[in-house]
């Protein structure tokens, strides 16, 4: 027996009510196994839909004898069978190795690595940004419910929440990069540096780059946190426990902050997991407008030629981040929350 | 009086209720307004504007024009009027949403209720498929499908509908399980009536209110995907929606030369038609759940 299940023991006998947490984890870890090989097969066989040969796609305008492209073929494994070709993928894919890129010459992998980091800095800023706006509104909102601050604050996130993110981008490129009328242009266009700074000046640079696109993930993102956080203290603001709070002399505020807010979080924790999971993902507009060098950005590049491998590298890519989140959010609620998992 | 009129009557009466509980969310009955208006034009785009405003070869005016009296709104970079197009694209926005979320919620409902209704190893099945779609990014799985087809207004329909099913699914499950519990059911079936019967018959219907509202917030979402998948030059390039009508703007390099005017009304466009839906589908959604104190 390994120490850590050993422990785990322990705590099964002390408290008597920890016995599912283990059962759970494993529970969750195989659903996360299962959907990660269901990306790997969807992500195979969609590609194999595609009508035409993959090695003259790649060998486009460039000629080729038919020896070549047998040699091509042999080196892709494409004269395999089937399954042969996908046994060959999965073990490939475990490893990291998700194909070359037609376009790039270079190893997906490598090129997703490459670009992790930008966008894990734009979406992450972003994503802890429209959090907390979200929970804050959303909170505000939920307390003074049916108010004029309430239905502002749901209407102004509803109207952003249906705006397309990359039209709002375009917007704002114009109105406050390029300028209009007597507004100046006060920020980059697009890009993420100027390419000369260093040290304190390269930070300040980057921030700089980063104002608009971050306004944009945080105009259109932060509607669904405002509107989940209102809605579970909604449901929340029924309780019992909240009348004996107040019966108890507490002050409304902290009837708000200590009895309330906590368990109507829980519901929204998930929610912004969730969404730290589709940031990769639903970037590729945001990117693209503002020519950030991120994973988003690469796919659109990927798109538009197709660059069928880079396409489904990262494919996988946003699929796997999605289903990490998923079980990051599974594995923590139970923390969280002590009814779950037992 | 024959059980046909009665339940004609009960289901007139109960349409009835449900419009005067509408009636009193203000900010549906703006969103139902706007949607009659934005119909309305669609329909009668061909009376409008005539089908030739699409036409690149014998455009009216010259490139890329500001706004003025023959052209409102301008035109694009082929002469045409962007008036005319943004007229002709609520066809196309319109419809592929309509359809596309038609589509999603009719594999939402059936799965539900398959997988509600038959229980055991079936449903475990089916909701294993439905929550790793629940996981999977939906718009690169859309873009994705998207690339893979051809080009055409079919392909974007199905690349929507097929990947934003699995919320219809999740929630006419429990909807359907629900119903299932109560003691007619167990009547229904005691007097003989088989799974087709109770499905169509007893469930169907129970969970219809929350299909409708379920289509219309899918509706909004369907209509933002499509633009997207068409700005990403995805969409069917022989129609013009207004997803497209933003990256001819960006081709055209509206944003460089600061033509606010050629990138605008198409934007506010999708925002208005979705902002409706959604306002409507909260509007219903809390007239059959009043608990959600939403939408007012």
């Amino acid at each position: 027996m390994t120490t850590a299940s050993a422990s785990a023991g322990a705590v099964v006998e002390r408290s008597g009510t920890a016995t599912a947490y283990p059962r759970y984890l494993a529970g969750k870890l195989g659903g996360a196994a299962v959907s990660l090989f269901a990306v790997l097969v969807t992500s195979f066989f969609l590609f194999r839909i595609i009508p035409g040969d993959p090695v003259k796609a790649m060998t486009q305008g460039v000629p080729t004898s038919a020896e070549q492209l047998a040699t091509l073929r042999r080196q892709f494994g494409l004269d395999l069978p089937l399954w042969q070709q996908f046994t060959d993928y999965c073990a490939k894919a475990l490893t990291g190795d998700l194909g070359m890129s037609y376009q790039f010459r270079a190893p997906v992998g490598e090129l997703v690595a490459q670009k992790l980091p930008a966008t894990l800095l734009l979406t992450g800023v972003a994503v802890v940004i429209y959090s907390a706006l979200g929970l804050w509104l959303g909170t505000r909102s939920a307390w003074r419910h049916g108010g004029l601050g309430d239905r502002l604050n749901t209407g102004i996130a509803l109207t952003l929440w249906s705006v397309p993110s990359f039209w709002l981008g375009l917007l704002l490129i114009i109105v406050f990069s390029v300028g209009i009328g007597p507004v100046p242009g006060m920020f980059p266009t697009g890009g993420m540096e100027s390419g000369d700074e260093t040290g304190l000046a390269y930070v300040i640079d980057v921030a700089h780059h980063m104002v608009l696109p971050v306004l944009t993930l945080v105009a259109v993102g932060y509607a669904q946190t405002l509107l989940v956080m209102r809605a579970s203290l909604l449901d929340e603001m029924g309780g019992d426990y909240l009348t004996t709070a107040r019966a108890k002399g507490l002050r409304d505020d902290l009837v708000r902050r200590r009895h309330a807010v906590p368990n109507a979080l829980l519901p929204t924790i998930t929610m912004i997991f969730i969404n730290l999971g589709h940031v990769a993902a639903g970037s590729i507009l945001v990117e693209t407008v503002f020519s950030w060098p991120g994973l988003g950005g690469l796919f659109y590049q990927a798109l538009s030629v197709p660059d069928l491998p880079l396409v489904q590298g990262l494919f996988v890519v946003f699929a796997g981040a999605m289903i990490l989140m998923n079980l990051l959010a599974d594995l923590l609620y139970p923390l969280l929350d002590p009814r779950v998992g037992r | 009086m024959t059980t046909r009129s009665l339940l004609w009557r009960r289901r007139r009466d109960s349409v009835a209720r449900f419009w005067r509980r509408f009636r009193t969310h203000r900010a549906g009955l703006y969103g139902l307004g706007a949607l009659a208006l934005i119909a309305l034009v669609a329909l009668g785009a061909p009376l409008l504007v005539g089908g030739d405003v699409q036409s690149v070869t014998n455009a009216p005016g010259t490139a890329l024009e500001s706004p003025s009296a023959r052209f409102p709104l301008g035109t694009d970079q082929f002469g045409r009027s962007l008036l005319g197009l943004l007229v002709w694209g609520a066809r196309v926005s319109l419809a592929v949403g309509l359809l596309a979320a038609a589509l999603s919620v009719a594999i939402g409902t059936l799965v539900g209720i398959l997988a509600g209704h038959y229980g055991g190893w079936f449903s475990t099945i089916v909701m294993r498929i439905t929550d790793w779609f629940l996981v999977m990014p939906s718009l690169v799985l859309a873009i994705v499908l998207a690339t893979v087809m051809s080009r055409s207004m079919w392909t974007v329909i199905l690349a929507i509908g097929i990947t934003s099913w699995p919320t219809t699914a999740r929630l006419v499950r429990a909807q359907t399980i629900a119903v299932e519990s109560r003691p007619y059911i167990e009547r229904a079936t005691a007097l003989g009536g088989g799974h087709g019967h109770i499905m169509s018959r007893h469930v169907l219907p129970n969970v219809m209110p929350l299909v409708l509202s379920q289509t219309t917030l899918c509706i909004s979402t369907a209509i933002l995907t499509e633009a997207t998948l068409a700005f990403l030059g995805l969409g069917d390039p022989t129609v013009v929606s207004w997803g497209g009508m933003l990256q001819d703007a960006r081709e055209a390099g509206a944003v460089s030369s600061g033509h606010w005017w050629y990138l605008a009304p198409p934007g506010i466009a999708i925002a208005v038609v979705a902002l409706a839906f959604t306002l409507c589908g909260r509007a219903i959604e809390s007239v059959l759940n009043p608990r959600l104190g939403a939408g007012r």
